[in-house]
């Protein structure tokens, strides 16, 4: 997800040049290949929404908000809760995006992003129940990619997840076979920290965090999700070419330290 | 296996449908099955039937979207209202917008784009019946198709899709487990090659289980690409096309 205006003359020289210096193992921001750029973390910066926080990687911003409410569960998980994450690239975000319906690229950051949430199984989504088959509790988090600077994967996922970590949802109870909302407020029942890290591949050299300079040259993208305890949970390689084996396994073992790492920031901003 | 409601591996390490953790489902390939297509397969995969067409190398409409120095490779992978459960709303959703771009994705490494420049090449995919692994099953039928309608290839891409059943690496889900299982890992191979061009991963692996399930889809893939290359075979030097039996080895 390049989000870059496609010059084919400046791309090629720019791509030159950033792959003479990744042959000395330099960036362009001269970070180290496996180095994140900076996150900054802010919750709670939307008091409407029951959770919800800014997250700054580089300068690529995503605000995401979390809504609770209740819901139909799906007839074939009559006792779950509903969650639902969404990612938006607004207009204003890049002078590249354009309004109108989601175009691939923002659908398969949504999906994506959707997808490290609910299989690392994040939120206990049986905890979220009501009356079976009838009525559940629903959390929709919605995203909005402020500003694009590359690695919208990684972002959107942190603050999916720093939202989810610090939202508040009223405590419902059942009378006569009712659904009440009581005036109690009680976190959503999060049982784990994903945290997704996207690595791209320039020539033969794979770099963690790519800013949009960066995706704009880059050959090939894995996203890979991880948990606390290390497990992967979800991937996805993206760009029209291939990954050999090895790198998909050093990638593997990259996600899952630099993930160590960011996940200890989330827990820091999100307590 | 422990954890999973329906008992879907048993204790003699028996699926449901009688297979052992490493085997796949029969898969049944044809080459050139339509008269318009430039190229065109059908695969059979477990319960999936799917079609693939290819058109091109074709004038670019609309021309903005003109590659100056090589093929614009387009595809859609969609489903008939009629191939699941459910009757499926015709539009595409977002899961096939989704998909369609990551087989797009997995097929344009195997294609020498730069051979064809100012150019668009179509592939459609068409799924009539779905079971599980339709994505690499459409892939496996649509580099067939590309074949098929002699565009210039490096290699051919096959798909295969490996899993979780509890804490057991099985290859080839079918429908059931990969709604009951879980994870799921399609994977999608250039096997001359020995590269990656799709990797798509749910369900919660440990590093070990992890590398098992992805080298497992790799070998499967392997096997699969054998069963190309007898489809492309019998297409191009006569016989009837056959369905392969696939002779595993247990562990």
């Amino acid at each position: 997800m390049s989000m870059m205006k496609k010059n084919y003359v400046v791309e090629a020289i720019r791509k030159a040049q950033l792959l003479q210096l990744l042959a000395s193992g330099k960036r362009l921001d001269e970070r180290a290949l496996d180095q994140p750029r900076n996150l900054k973390i802010e919750t709670g910066v939307i008091p409407k929404a029951n959770g919800s926080a800014r997250v700054t990687l580089g300068n690529t911003q995503v605000l995401a908000g979390v809504k609770i409410a209740t819901g139909i569960p799906f007839p074939d998980t009559p006792d779950k809760g509903i969650l639902m994450v969404n990612a938006e690239i607004l207009p204003m975000s890049s002078p590249y995006a354009e309004a109108g319906p989601p175009s691939e690229d923002a659908i398969e950051l949504a999906r994506v992003t959707d997808r490290g949430i609910r299989e690392s199984e994040m939120v206990d989504l049986t905890k979220l129940g009501l009356i079976p088959g009838k009525s559940v509790i629903a959390v929709f988090v919605d995203c909005n990619i402020m500003n694009v600077d590359g690695n919208l994967f990684d972002a959107t996922s942190y603050a999916v997840v720093s939202a989810l970590r610090t939202a508040k949802m009223k405590k419902y109870v059942i009378k006569d076979d009712k659904v009440e909302a009581t005036d109690e407020l009680i976190p959503v029942p999060v049982e784990k920290t994903p945290v997704s890290v996207t690595i791209a591949r320039l020539g033969d050299r794979l770099v963690v965090d790519p800013s949009a300079e960066e995706e704009a040259s880059m050959d090939m993208r894995i996203t890979i999700t991880t948990d606390d305890d290390g497990n992967i949970c979800a991937s996805q390689k993206g760009e029209a070419s291939t990954i050999s084996p090895e790198q998909v396994l050093r990638a593997a073992d990259t996600s899952i330290s630099v993930g160590k790492a960011i996940r200890a920031k989330i827990l820091e901003a999100t307590r | 296996m422990a954890g999973t409601k329906k008992e879907l591996i048993d204790k003699n390490g028996v699926r449901l449908d009688g297979r052992k953790w490493n085997e796949l489902r029969p898969i049944k390939l044809q080459v050139g099955i339509m008269k318009n297509a430039d190229g065109s397969a059908y695969i059979e995969w477990g319960k999936n039937k799917i079609m693939a067409a290819v058109y091109g190398p074709k004038e670019v409409h609309p021309k903005h979207q003109v590659l100056p120095d090589r093929a614009l490779l387009r595809c859609r992978y969609h489903m008939a209202p009629f191939s699941v459960d459910e009757r499926k709303n015709p539009a595409p959703s977002r899961r096939e917008i989704e998909i369609s771009k990551v087989i797009r994705e997995a097929l344009v490494p195997a294609v020498i784009v730069e051979d064809y420049p100012r150019t668009a090449i179509e592939v459609w995919v068409e799924v009539l019946q779905s079971d599980g692994g339709s994505r690499v099953a459409g892939i496996t039928a649509a580099s067939l198709a590309l074949a098929d309608a002699g565009i210039n290839m490096r290699d051919l891409v096959v798909g295969c899709s490996c899993g979780l059943i509890g804490e057991q690496v099985v290859s080839d889900l079918d429908d059931t487990e990969d709604k009951e299982g879980n994870g799921d890992m399609p994977v999608a191979i250039m096997p001359n090659l020995g590269l990656v061009s799709l990797l798509q991963v749910d369900g919660v692996y440990t590093r070990e289980n992890f590398q098992k399930a992805f080298e497992l889809a790799i070998e499967k893939g392997k096997q699969i690409y054998q069963m190309q290359r007898e489809a492309l075979t019998t297409r191009f030097f006569g016989g009837e096309a056959k369905t392969t039996e696939v002779e595993e080895v247990a562990e």
